[in-house]
C-alpha cells in the first residue's frame, strides 16, 4: 500500500536551542526560545520586521559577539557544547557554522581569493589541493561554470546573483556543518533566486541549512522546516508542509496567509 | 473566516468567489426542486426551463474555475486560504454536476408524463428519498457557507441513509416490474430518478467532505477504518 512519503522524518539533531534570551542592552529581543535545528535539513524562520528572526540566526554562530552590550542567554548546544560558553572558540564555531548574509558581500580580491582565504585562516594546503579546493566550492555553489576563466577577476565584477553564489561558495569552502543563510535572495532577481534556492536543494545533502526569509513562498519550496517568529517569540515550529497547509496556531495562518497588521 | 487580510483587494476577491459558489448552490437547489415538481407533476413547460437552466450553473462554474485560477496565480493562497480556494474548485464541479442530475430528472419527467398516465404511483416511490436529499443539498451548502464542520460531519452520515433508501425502491420496483410488465417503463424511468436523485445526495455529501476539509485540514474522503494486519505478508 503506498504511503505518502514523508518530507521531513525526525532526523538527528545538530544544534539544541533551548530558552535562549537574548538582549540588545537592556531591550529583550528573543524571549524563551527553545527549538531543535535538524541535521542535513532546511530551516526556515519567518515572521514580521523586527520579530527576532535574525537576532536568533546570529546567535546560532555568535556574530553578535562583535558588538558591545549584546549578550545572550540559555544555551545552544552544538555537538555536546553550550556555544554560549564564554570560552568557545568563536573562530572554530564561525568555521563550522559559516553565515552568508543579505547583500552580497565578496572581499575586494579575485573570485580564487575569495575562496581560498577562509581556507588559508584553518587550513594549510599545497597549491594543487588549494585550486582543487576553490574548484570544489565553487562547483557546490553551482558558479564554477560561469567564472572558472575569469579566477583572477575581482569578486565584484560579478553579477548580483554570481556574488552571492560566490559568498556561499566561500561558506561551503572551509567544509563547515551548518549554513546560516540571512534572506540570501532578497537582493537578487527571480532567475538569480531559483539558482540559489537549487542550491539550497542541493546542499542540504551535506549541510544542515538555516535560513530566515521574508517570502514566505521561498521558506514553503526551500525548507523542511519551518518557525514563525513575532515579537521575540517562537509562535508555531514544524514540518513546513503542515506549516503552510494547516498552522496548529491562528497567529501563525494570521501572517501566512497575509491577514497582519 | 476570510476578512481582515492586510490586502482588501484579496478579501474581495475571495468573498466574490464565496458568494458566486453560494448563488450556483442556491441555483441548483432550486434546479432540484423544480425538478421534482415536474416529476410529480409533468408539467413539461417547468421541465424545460429545468434543463435551460443548467447553461446558467455550466457557466458560473466555468466563471468560478476561472476566477480561482485568477486567484492562485495571484495571491499564492496559503493555510485555511488555500484550502478554501481548493474545496471551492471541488464544490462546485459537484454542484455542476447536481444540475445535471436535475437536468436528468426533468428530461425523464418529461418521457414518463408523455406516455400517459404512470401506471404506478412514481412520486410517493421516491418521496422521502427525495426530501431526505434536499435537505443533505440545503444542510451542505448551508455548512460551505457558515464553514460548519459539525453539521457537516453529521450530514455525512446521512448519506448512508440515503443509500439504503435507494436500494429499497429499487427492490420495490423491481417487484412491481415482475408482477405486471405494463409498469416496466414507468419503474424504469422511475428508478433512474432515484437513482438522480441518490447521486445527488453524494454530491451534497462530498461537499460537507470539502467543508471538513477547509474547517480542519483533514481530507477524510475515501477514509476507512484500518485494514486488519495480515501476518507474514508484506504490505
Amino acid at each position: 500500500m503506498p504511503t505518502p512519503m514523508p518530507t521531513a522524518t525526525p532526523k538527528e539533531k545538530t544544534i539544541e536551542i533551548s530558552n535562549l534570551n537574548f538582549f540588545y542592552g537592556k531591550t529583550q529581543s528573543l524571549t524563551n526560545v527553545t527549538m531543535d535545528i535538524h541535521a542535513k535539513q532546511v530551516t526556515a524562520f519567518i515572521g514580521p520586521s523586527g520579530c527576532g528572526k535574525s537576532t536568533l540566526l546570529r546567535t546560532l554562530n555568535r556574530m553578535y559577539d562583535l558588538y558591545p552590550g549584546q549578550r545572550a542567554e540559555g544555551s545552544i548546544m552544538y555537538r555536546g557544547r553550550n556555544i554560549l560558553d564564554p570560552n568557545q572558540d568563536v573562530n572554530m564555531l564561525r568555521a563550522k557554522v559559516g553565515m552568508v548574509f543579505q547583500k552580497p558581500t565578496p572581499f575586494p580580491m579575485s573570485v580564487y581569493d575569495n575562496i581560498a582565504f577562509g581556507v588559508r585562516l584553518y587550513e594549510d594546503l599545497s597549491k594543487g589541493e588549494m585550486d582543487e579546493r576553490v574548484e570544489w566550492a565553487l562547483k557546490k555553489a553551482a558558479l564554477w561554470g560561469e567564472v572558472k576563466d575569469k579566477l583572477s577577476k575581482s569578486g565584484l565584477s560579478l553579477s548580483g546573483g554570481q556574488q552571492q553564489r560566490l559568498c556561499i561558495a566561500r561558506g561551503v569552502a572551509v567544509k563547515p556543518d551548518v549554513l546560516l543563510l540571512d534572506e540570501p535572495t532578497s537582493a537578487l532577481d527571480p532567475i538569480s533566486t531559483a539558482k540559489v534556492e537549487e542550491l539550497i536543494s542541493e546542499l542540504k545533502q551535506d549541510y544542515t541549512i538555516t535560513i530566515v526569509t521574508h517570502n514566505m513562498q521561498q521558506a514553503a519550496r526551500c525548507s523542511d522546516y519551518t518557525a514563525y517568529m513575532y515579537l521575540g517569540e517562537l509562535v508555531e515550529f514544524g514540518e513546513t508542509d503542515q506549516i503552510f497547509m494547516n498552522p496548529a496556531r491562528k497567529e501563525t495562518q494570521d501572517y501566512i496567509t497575509g491577514r497582519f497588521g | 473566516m476570510i476578512g481582515e487580510h492586510s490586502s482588501k483587494q484579496y478579501d474581495h476577491e475571495l468573498e466574490t468567489i464565496r458568494s458566486k459558489v453560494l448563488l450556483m448552490g442556491g441555483l441548483v437547489e432550486s434546479q432540484f426542486l423544480d425538478a421534482m415538481n415536474c416529476f410529480r407533476s409533468g408539467n413539461e413547460e417547468a421541465a424545460d426551463r429545468v434543463i435551460a437552466e443548467d447553461d446558467q450553473v455550466n457557466q458560473l462554474e466555468v466563471a468560478l474555475d476561472d476566477a480561482c485560477s485568477h486567484l492562485i496565480v495571484k495571491r499564492q493562497p496559503t493555510a485555511n486560504d488555500l484550502r478554501t480556494v481548493m474545496a471551492t474548485i471541488k464544490v462546485i464541479t459537484d454542484l455542476e454536476r447536481v444540475g445535471d442530475e436535475a437536468s436528468k430528472i426533468a428530461r425523464v419527467s418529461k418521457s414518463l408524463h408523455g406516455r400517459g398516465v404512470p401506471a404506478l404511483n412514481h412520486y410517493e416511490m421516491v418521496r422521502t428519498i427525495a426530501v431526505s436529499t434536499t435537505d443533505m443539498l440545503h444542510d451542505a451548502l448551508d455548512a460551505f457557507a457558515r464553514l460548519d464542520g459539525k453539521q457537516a460531519l453529521q450530514l455525512i452520515a446521512q448519506d448512508a441513509v440515503v443509500d439504503h433508501e435507494f436500494k429499497s425502491i429499487m427492490r420495490n420496483l423491481i417487484t412491481f416490474m415482475m408482477e405486471d410488465p405494463r409498469t416496466i417503463s414507468s419503474a424504469l424511468d422511475t428508478l433512474w430518478v432515484a437513482k438522480a436523485i441518490e447521486r445527488i445526495g453524494d454530491h451534497a455529501k462530498n461537499i460537507a467532505e470539502y467543508v471538513i476539509y477547509v474547517v480542519e485540514g483533514k481530507d477524510i474522503r475515501h477514509a476507512r477504518p484500518p485494514a486488519p494486519a495480515i501476518d507474514g505478508t508484506a504490505v
